[in-house]
Formats: C-alpha cells, structure tokens, sequence
C-alpha cells in the first residue's frame, strides 16, 4: 500500500501513475456508475416511453383547455380578444364585435370540422351548448364576413340561445389555454357568478365515489388479513410437502381469470342463486341481497385479492424460526402471549407488504365493482372509465386520474411516517 | 441459384396475389361492429357471401362499436386508423360526422337502389340522419317479462312502476336515455312535452321522484345481455333491453319470457367509414357496402335476429327465421302490431343534455 501511493509536496495523496488519488478514485467510480447504468438503460427507457411519458401526457389534459386536439384560443382566437372587453356582470348581451367574431371563428372551425368538439367541450360546464355550435356551423360558414352583418341578430335567428348570458359567461371564462374547470368538476365544485362554490350536496358525485373508493378498500384488505393470516400460518408451520399442496390451493384462483372468478360469485350470491337456494332450504323465508351491492364487491374482491395477502405473509412467516415460539413458551408464557409477544411482531413486514398490495390493487379495481356493484357498489374508477369512453370527456378523466394518483401517493407516505417502508418484506 | 429460384417464386406469389385484388381494392377489410347475435347476423347475411364472390380476401372482425367514438378519435390523433368500416348508432355516427372523423358520402351514388329503381336515399328515407350514416336495421329498447311470475300480462310499459301488482326486481339501464322518458310517460306526461319537461328542473326531479319509487327494486344493467340472464335466472321479473336479445332468449332459447312492446325507444344502427381511408381500402368498402346494404342483403339480415331493415323495400322480402323456420315479421319492432306507442330516441336532444343529466343520474343513484 505505501508503496503504491506518495504524498506530494502540496500535501495531495497521489496515485501510483502520479494522478491525485481522489480524482484517480472518482474515475475508477464513474466507470462503475456508467455500466451500471448502460445495463439498467434497457430497462428505464423501455419504462420512460412507454409508462412515464404517455401517463404523464394523459395526467397534462386535466389542465389544458382542448377541443380535440386543437386549444380552444386557437380555435376561437378572434372571439377570445374580442369577449374581454366585455363584462358578465353587466347584464347585457355581448356586444355586435364579439358576434362578428363569432362569426369569423366558427366559418374557420365548420371547415376544419372542429366547431361541435368545441361544443362539446363547453358543453361539460354548461349544458346545451353543444346543440348551438353544432347548428351554426354550417349556417355561419355561408356568411359574408365583410358584407352580412351584423350578425348578433343572425346568431339569435339561428338560435336565440346565443343571446344567454350564461353561455357568454362560459366561453368568457374558458378562453384560455390552461383550465380548472377538469379539477373542479372532479371535487364536486363550480364556478358560480359569486367565484368557486360546491355543488349542492345531492349534486355530488366523485367526492363520494373517492371516499367510498378508499373506504371499501381498506375493508377489503382488512378482510383479506383476517382470513389470509390463519393460512399463511399453516403454511408456514406444515412439512413442506403438504404446504406446497396448500400453496397451489391458495394460487389456483390466482391464476383463473379474473372474469370467471367475478362471474362465480354471481351465481353464488345472486337472489335465485346458490346461497339463497341454501338458506331457504333451511326454513328461513326471506332471500338475502348479496350481490349488486356493496357486500358482494366485498365479498368478491376480498377472494380475488386474498392471493396477495397470504404470499407475502408465507414467506415472511417462513423465516421465522419455529424455536422462538418454544423457547418463549419455555420461559412460561401461554399460548396467546407468546403470539402476541413473539410471532406477531415478527410478522409485521409481511403484514405492511401484504396490505399495501391489496390496498394499491382496490383502490384501482375496475371489473368486478362494475360486475358486482349494483348502484352503490361502484368505485371511482367506472366514473374514470365512463368518462374516457362513453363520455369521452378526457379532461374530466384525466384529473379524477391525477387526484387518484396523489391520494395513493399520500396513503403510502403516510404509511411510511407510521409504520416506515424500510420495514415492509416481501421474503 | 437457390437463391435465386427462391427470390423468383416469392415474385410469382406476390405478382399472383397482387392480380387478385382486382381493381386495386385491398385485400383485406377491418369490419367493427357490436359482437354477439348482432355481429353474427351480419356474418351470416353478407360478410360470408362476399367473402364466397371474392375469395382470398380476408375479413377481420372487432367488437369495438361500444367504443367507437373514442377509439376513432384516438386512432385520428395517432394518425392510424385500422378499422375500415365501423358499426355504430345513430347518435354515433352523427358524432363522427359533425367531428369530420366519419366520411360523408353520397347515397344515391355508393348505394345499390331498391329493385324497382327508388333510388337509395329515398328507400332509405328518414334513417339517413347524417350525411356519413349508412342506416342498416332500426332496433328498440324494449321491456320483457317472466311470463311464470306475474299473475296478469302486463300491457303497458307502466308496469315497471307498479311494485303492487308485479313485485319482485326489475332490470334497468344505468343511464339516464329511456330511463327519464319512461319515468315521465308513467307520471302522465303527454309523449311529445317529455323533453321539453326534461329541460326543466323540476321536469328532471319529477321524473327522479317517479324513478325513486322502484330505486330500492331495481338491478342496474350495463351490458345488453344481463337483462336475458337476470330474466332467465328468475332474477328480476321484468327488465328492458334490447329487443333483439329478448327475441334470442324467448324463441331460439325457449325461456319463458314475454315481450312488452309498449312505448318502445327506436334508435338506428349503420355503417360509418371512417374518413381519409387509404385509396385501396375504400375501394374495398366501398364495393362491400353497396353489397352489404342492398335490399336483399338487409332482408336476408332479419333471418338471423329480429331488427327491422332499414330499407323500405326490405320489409317484404323479410321471410322465417334461419333455423327456426317461424316468421319473423311479427318479431319486429316496426311491425304495426308491436308499434302502437313508440319514441325515437332523441338524438339531437340527448346531445345536449347527456352530459348534465347523466351526472344527475349518477348522483341520484348514490343517494
């Protein structure tokens, strides 16, 4: 060692070749750090296009103020200048240049066949628009700009809808390039003459779906770790010849489709179904509802997900050695204490996997609540669905998806600050 | 020279399948539609005797139409339209039109005309509700009934309200359309101020209150084929659904369940090409399409499920059903017998106000 290395006579310790060690030790480093990342770059860039980017791109539209694929300013650009100078408030209808403007935008919009997506999109904050682009287009792009005016009398002939206040107001306040309408609509909220106001409570949509969302889901998991905690600890405790035939008991659900086990309990838990069948047969006159409701995604999805609970408790459990429960019971505590005390904090990490697992996995399940759910069964994720393809409102889509993704975020830095991720296992 | 033997016949074999598509019409077609009795009723009529007169032309079948509008217009963004021809309603393909993602035709020219010689766009007549629709059968939503379960035929749509007289669930669409009008139509509004009382507040919460008396006896269906099996599983004692499906369980499956035609909702289903096709492949739909909705074609149709053809001219020359050999014009919903009271489903209308009130909706049903 002190052969290879000497200090110089600014005090540096210099390498063998003579280069300072530090640096000489940074290069040995950095070589090391770029391999490291040549062999994950497979890898980070297949995630980056193909997760990352499009994700982030759908999580922008809960903000941009499209129609289509075209912004609204851009579509309506003349009236956008021109509707400023006017003023909601006051009462009155827009002025003649903001008609004339109108008129400019929708002739260019009717030909690019983008005036009912503009329709559309001010159809989402104030219902009926739609029906008033949609009938002017073609009307408007017969005008003469320059010699058919004025044309605030020809928009009312048309439909004197383009008289309402409110309307006005709308376009007024969705003419720029970013909007909150998307953020406010997904907490229940608008935009009212006197500023941002909830809508009224038996108006209210995703604020209930989100807390019914989170709520369920914590049930769901709590049922899962009741009933996979006994079984995981059978696993653990049996010879391994008859664990594993257990193991494939606890993962053959797990590798039925996800559609089959859904429709299962459908014929399980139905009024004229199998259980109902039972529980008449033993005397009793009335048929539960177990199914179409909350029970039955309970129920349903607990048996979907228990697979996700019990692994992780398995191999947690499976590192403990079976030596601690004896020798706490040979210090003489019972049976109970020695769980309590002993074998049941060792398996906290497998709890805290387990659970996060489970809870991550409802908070997004989509095909059995629409299955199963009935009317008040249904997550926040058939409004997300609904919304991208029925509705195809994506702005809306887009930022129940971004407040679903911060809430889950939130979730797990709670989790940490509670229990610490350090101290999840999943083996 | 193996080589090049093999590069020879690779040669033959594209020149030989380049020859085939005669008149340069692709060789192969994506044809979107709704899947199930409905898709195969138009396999059976004419993708499988087009594909007879033009063989080595391969048909890709998708069952997308549910979601036509969104995927179109996705695939537009993208600038890759796969599909060729797509199957939608009414209201759809009025969408894709007006958002210049459908292509507008001219139907008297890429149309076959009836057999006397009307001409396509006055055989078709009103079903022509856009320039790019090309109407193939009018369907309606309609209520059936588990004939064991009642003690007395219902007559009218009114029954799903009457929980006295027909106890037990019932199955409902989880949408507002039809729900609100049918609801209006029981609390005694004359069918023509249904929208305009809709267009009120206190029209949509007396059609809310109306609905509210069955809310706790209702199973809320999203796909068309649950109603049949909830019916069939003795389920729920009356729901609406589509009428050819209640035709499938009732005289191909034998269930015993009854048709209740009352104040039925017409809607359209047809044909929309999407815009910008490449010139090979719309010439291939094109020349698919004037087969496909030629009188006899869409007569032929209505052999394998019970829609009415959109085609005036059809309507005569509808005959049995395919395999069960029993006539099926009484099975539709245009027959006069079955038409007695009907809306058409308010397309324009709807337009305007699905968005609001299918958040209403949404929010009554979780009260």
């Amino acid at each position: 060692m002190m052969a290879d290395t000497h200090v110089d006579e600014n005090g540096l310790v210099l390498a063998a070749d003579g280069t300072p060690l530090k640096q000489s030790l940074a290069r040995a480093l950095r070589a090391q750090k770029i391999r490291a990342l040549l062999l994950i770059a497979p890898l980070l860039l297949f995630v980056t296009i193909s997760f990352v980017l499009p994700i982030g791109e759908m999580l922008m539209r809960s903000v941009q103020n499209t129609a289509g694929t075209e912004y609204v300013p851009d579509l309506l650009p003349n009236v956008v200048e021109e509707v400023q100078e006017w003023d909601p408030a006051s009462g009155e209808m827009p002025p003649e240049p903001v008609y004339r403007a109108l008129a400019q935008d929708l002739a260019t919009a009717f030909e690019n066949r983008n005036h009912t997506q503009l329709g559309r999109r001010f159809n989402y904050e104030s219902a009926g628009m739609s029906s008033i682009f949609r009938k002017s287009g073609r009307r408007v792009s017969n005008w003469d700009i320059e010699t058919d005016g004025p044309f605030r009398e020809k928009f009312l002939d048309i439909d004197e809808d383009w008289g309402d206040i409110e309307y006005w107001a709308t376009i007024k306040a969705n003419s720029g390039y970013y909007t909150t309408s998307y953020f406010l609509a997904a907490f229940d909220a608008q935009r009212t003459s006197e500023g941002i106001a909830m809508k009224d409570p038996d108006q209210r949509i995703y604020s209930k779906l989100m807390i019914r969302t989170i709520w369920l889901s914590f049930l769901i998991t709590f049922c899962t770790f009741a009933l996979g905690y006994p079984v995981a600890w059978l696993l653990a405790d049996l010879p391994t010849k008859s664990a594993n035939l257990l193991l494939i008991l606890v993962l053959l659900p797990f590798w039925t489709s996800l559609l089959v086990r859904t429709s299962a309990w459908k014929i399980l838990l139905q009024q004229q179904g199998v259980i109902n069948d039972f529980w008449i047969a033993l005397g009793f006159t009335e048929r539960m509802s177990l199914i179409n409701n909350q029970l039955g995604v309970v129920i349903a999805m607990t048996h979907i997900l228990l697979p996700f609970m019990i692994l992780p408790l398995y191999s947690v459990m499976k590192t403990i050695p079976p030596s601690y429960l004896r020798a706490a019971k040979s210090l003489g505590a019972t049976n109970t204490v020695a769980f309590i005390r002993v074998y049941f904090p060792q398996t906290t990490p497998g709890i805290g996997a387990g659970s996060l697992l489970v809870f991550i996995l409802a908070v997004g399940y989509f095909i059995t609540p629409e299955l199963v759910g009935g009317a008040d069964g249904t997550f926040i994720s058939n409004r997300i669905y609904y919304q991208f393809s029925s509705s195809g409102n994506w702005g809306l889509a887009a930022a129940l998806g971004t407040i679903m993704l911060v809430v889950v975020l939130l979730l797990y830095y709670i989790y940490d600050k509670l229990v610490g991720v350090d101290n999840v296992k999943l083996g | 020279m193996k080589l090049k033997s093999i590069l020879l016949a690779s040669g033959a074999v594209l020149g030989t399948s380049f020859a085939a598509s005669a008149q340069d019409m692709a060789d192969s077609m994506t044809v979107v539609s709704w899947g199930g009795a409905y898709q195969n009723s138009q396999v059976q009529a004419y993708i499988e005797p087009y594909k007879e007169m033009n063989p080595g032309l391969e048909v890709v079948t998708d069952e997308s139409s549910g979601e036509a509008v969104t995927k179109l217009r996705a695939m537009s963004e993208a600038g890759n339209v796969t599909w060729d021809l797509v199957d939608v309603t009414a209201a759809d393909g009025m969408r894709l039109c007006d958002e210049g993602l459908a292509m507008q035709i001219d139907h008297d020219e890429m149309l076959a005309a009836a057999p006397d010689g009307t001409p396509a766009s006055e055989d078709f007549g009103g079903s022509i509700v856009s320039d790019c629709f090309i109407p193939q059968i009018v369907f309606s939503t309609t209520f059936g009934y588990r004939t064991d379960m009642v003690d007395q035929k219902p007559e009218s749509v009114c029954a799903i309200f009457d929980t006295e007289t027909y106890p037990g669930q019932r199955a409902l669409e989880k949408r507002p359309i039809g729900n609100l009008e049918w609801a209006l139509i029981c609390d005694g509004v004359a069918i023509d101020d249904v929208y305009d009382t809709l267009e009120t507040e206190e029209g949509v919460e007396r059609a809310f209150a109306k609905l509210d008396t069955i809310k706790d006896d209702t199973v809320w269906w999203s796909a068309g084929a649950e109603t049949p099996q909830l019916l069939a599983d003795g389920e729920v004692v009356m729901g609406s659904t589509y009428n050819g499906r209640l035709f499938s369980a009732i005289a191909e499956q034998d269930q015993p369940i009854g048709m209740l035609w009352d104040w039925q909702m017409f809607d359209l289903d047809g044909w929309i090409i999407p815009a910008d096709l490449p010139a090979d492949r719309l010439a291939r739909v094109k020349d698919f399409v004037k087969f496909a909705t030629d009188t006899q074609r869409l007569a032929d149709q209505a052999k394998y499920i019970s829609y009415g053809p959109a085609r005036a001219s059809s309507a005569p020359l509808v005959g049995k059903h395919a395999e069960l050999g029993i006539e099926m014009a009484p099975h539709m919903p245009t027959d006069p017998a079955n038409a007695k009271n009907t809306f058409l489903f308010n397309y324009n209308w709807w337009a305007s106000y699905r968005d609001d009130l299918d958040s209403q909706f949404q929010a009554w049903l979780l009260e």
